[in-house]
């Protein structure tokens, strides 16, 4: 048996011995579970995983935790589930083959939803998880989402959010990944974007030892998108962020800020795809991804990729890899700040430019916190 | 004792030896002014005093309060009361004014034994200090330099050793830069924190800085050396006869002349 075929066979056996779930949601795991026997888990050959190797997730045998049934799903969220996140990821496709719960939100056209909407994946060891989220905003709706990620011990978690906003809907969303340091952690998310949809998302990565988060973001005519995101590596942490914002109609807009603090032995990835499709004239993109890097053994990679089919577009890309720098560290020192919490501060003040983006006061607070224990350890 | 005794210091950045053999003694309360062209040394020895690892401290002494100042961090001579206003501010992003003084204040009072201030403290305290130098309080909550126009950060710089109250004021080209209004109000405000108990050394290659802010003494510097000191009325002479008149080569001057 091949070293592909013993991981498959795994999964075969988890695969069936899933709680029994409704007819259509069978055929939709089976057909998902076929796809992802195809594809195997993807090898650094592959050039969307060149620099993140996921042998450790696949060379262990996880659990999936017993018991779990399916919930009932409305007809509208059964119209819209895995219609959208490629399963050409043999990632998604896993964890279609294991759905079971959905935490599904339907804003219905022109409401506008005060407070944000959150859901907390809070998990325990050993197991593998495929936590699957579905948010449908309807035109003119307005609603903030924050997903959140923590857990204790080692384990994988393996999450799709799926989310589709209407014409003119202003969505708000947040990824706060503060998984324990020994889980592994993959996530999926694919963003449909209506008629001049206003959609922002911040991904904060702090925790896991492995981690890889995909954004796919598909504009139409006259939307806005901010794809932001804030990645903090120490010790032995790898964090891959891919994006893809895909300009698909005329009139779209882009901004992008992903900043990375990079530690230790530690590595990140960073590669931002922007595409403009033929006909998406008018398209306005920026791309910026800054990285700071305050140890020697820290490695960074990172790569914009643009692809652009239209002429008249204005697009812009840039990345910087630095260390903290020597004349600000002697301003403060000689204004009687020691050098270690010169250090801390010019660090923090790094990613508080990300962190002051987030507009959910409580999230921003909290957010505030990790950081500050985070550069504490960073300075001492 | 004096304040500041310096022997025979020697410095280098790189294999270039800048400082060839400086001495100069300043006691409590004197205004110190520092002259020479450009590449004379006189930035370098603002920053050799600041503790700028940038240059290599090749020979001689520095005592500050009798104890031996090079052996000491940046930090720690900040805490000791030492105080540089920089040629070139630095532009810190992300990290407010308010924040930087305050942590500023509170590294210096704590290290003096005295009780940190809180926020509302803090901000009763720099008010007045802010009229001082008429500015904006807002700049309290901007970022550190960002974005402030050249005179706006020569102000904050004045501003932050009014907060700070440091025994040694070092001015390194404070008035570079600075159209006449502002460069009065930035000798105003150096003028109302002279004091019996407060020395200052003034970097400057014009004499017209000392026009408002009068030293008790004044040395010419060039490549590396002091050449000439003397009362307040030496610069009055350089004015007059330019460094040319020393015998000095001063590039800047000459183009000035044609």
């Amino acid at each position: 048996m091949t070293a592909v075929a013993e991981q498959i066979g795994n999964w075969l056996a988890e695969f069936s011995g899933q709680a029994p779930a409704a007819p259509w949601l069978q055929e939709l795991r089976a057909a998902a579970f076929q796809r992802f026997s195809e594809l195997g888990f993807p090898t650094t050959h592959n050039e969307e995983w060149r620099f993140t190797n996921v042998a450790p997730i696949a060379r262990r045998p996880w659990r999936n935790p017993p018991g779990k049934s399916s919930s009932e799903l409305p007809e509208e969220a059964r119209r819209h589930l895995a219609q959208y996140a490629s399963q050409a990821n043999p990632f998604v496709a896993l964890n279609t083959a294991f759905l079971a719960d959905v935490a599904f939100f339907q804003v219905p056209r022109g409401t506008v939803l005060e407070k944000p909407i959150e859901v907390t994946h809070q998990v325990a060891s050993m197991a593998a998880y495929h936590p699957r989220t579905l948010i449908l905003a309807g035109a003119n709706a307005q609603c903030t989402i924050v997903e959140t990620f923590q857990g204790t011990g080692s384990y994988f978690t393996n999450a799709v959010t799926e989310i589709v906003a209407g014409e003119n809907a202003v969505v708000d969303h947040y990824k706060i990944q503060l998984e324990s340091r020994e889980a592994y952690h993959v996530a999926t998310m694919q963003v449909q974007l209506g008629r001049n949809a206003n959609f922002t998302t911040h991904s904060i990565s702090v925790g896991g030892a492995l981690v890889r988060n995909d954004v796919n973001a598909v504009l139409s005519d006259g939307t806005e998108a901010t794809l932001n995101g804030l990645y903090l590596v120490n010790g032995s942490q790898h964090i891959d962020n891919h994006t893809v914002i895909d300009h698909a109609k005329p009139h779209g807009t882009s901004h992008e800020l992903y900043k990375g603090i990079l530690d230790g032995k530690s590595s990140a990835v960073f590669n931002g795809r922007i595409i403009v499709r033929k006909d998406a004239q008018k398209t306005d993109s920026k791309q910026t991804n800054k990285n700071l890097v305050l140890s020697d053994e820290a490695v960074i990679d990172t790569k914009p990729e643009l692809q652009i089919l239209a002429d008249d577009v204005r697009c812009t890309h840039g990345a910087t890899i630095g260390q903290l720098d020597s004349e600000a560290l002697f301003y403060l020192q000689s204004r009687g700040i020691g050098k270690s919490d010169a250090r801390s501060l010019l660090t923090y003040a790094f990613a508080q430019d990300i962190i002051d983006r987030i507009k959910v006061p409580e999230l921003k607070d909290r957010l505030e916190k990790v950081l500050f224990e985070r550069f504490h350890e960073h300075a001492h | 004792m004096s304040l500041l005794e310096i022997k025979d210091l020697h410095a280098t950045v790189g294999d270039r030896e800048i400082l060839k053999g400086i001495s100069l003694t300043v006691d409590a309360g004197e205004v110190h002014a520092i002259m020479g062209p450009n590449g004379s040394g006189k930035s370098t020895l603002a920053q050799v005093l600041a503790g700028r690892e940038l240059y290599a401290v090749t020979g001689g002494q520095v005592l500050y309060q009798g104890q031996d100042l090079l052996a000491m961090s940046p930090e720690d001579r900040a805490r000791a009361g030492i105080f540089l206003a920089f040629q070139y501010p630095v532009e810190i992003p992300g990290v407010s004014n308010m924040y930087f003084l305050k942590a500023a204040l509170n590294a210096i009072r704590k290290q003096q034994g005295m009780e940190e201030l809180d926020a509302f403290d803090f901000l009763n305290m720099v008010r007045e200090k802010m009229t001082l130098l008429d500015m904006d309080q807002a700049l309290l909550n901007r970022p550190v330099n960002t974005g402030f126009s050249g005179g706006e950060k020569k102000r904050n710089e004045i501003f932050q050793m009014a907060v700070l109250e440091p025994k040694l004021a070092i001015l390194d080209e404070t008035d570079s830069g600075l159209d006449i209004d502002a460069l009065k109000l930035v000798a105003h405000g150096v003028n109302a924190l002279r004091g019996p108990e407060r020395s200052m050394i003034v970097v400057t290659h014009y004499q017209r800085l000392l026009n408002y802010i009068v030293p008790d003494y004044v040395h010419v510097l060039a490549e590396g050396r002091i050449v000439k000191s003397g009362g307040k009325e030496l610069a009055l002479e350089l004015e007059e006869s330019g460094y040319a008149g020393l015998g000095i080569a001063d590039e800047e001057e000459a183009v000035g002349k044609v």
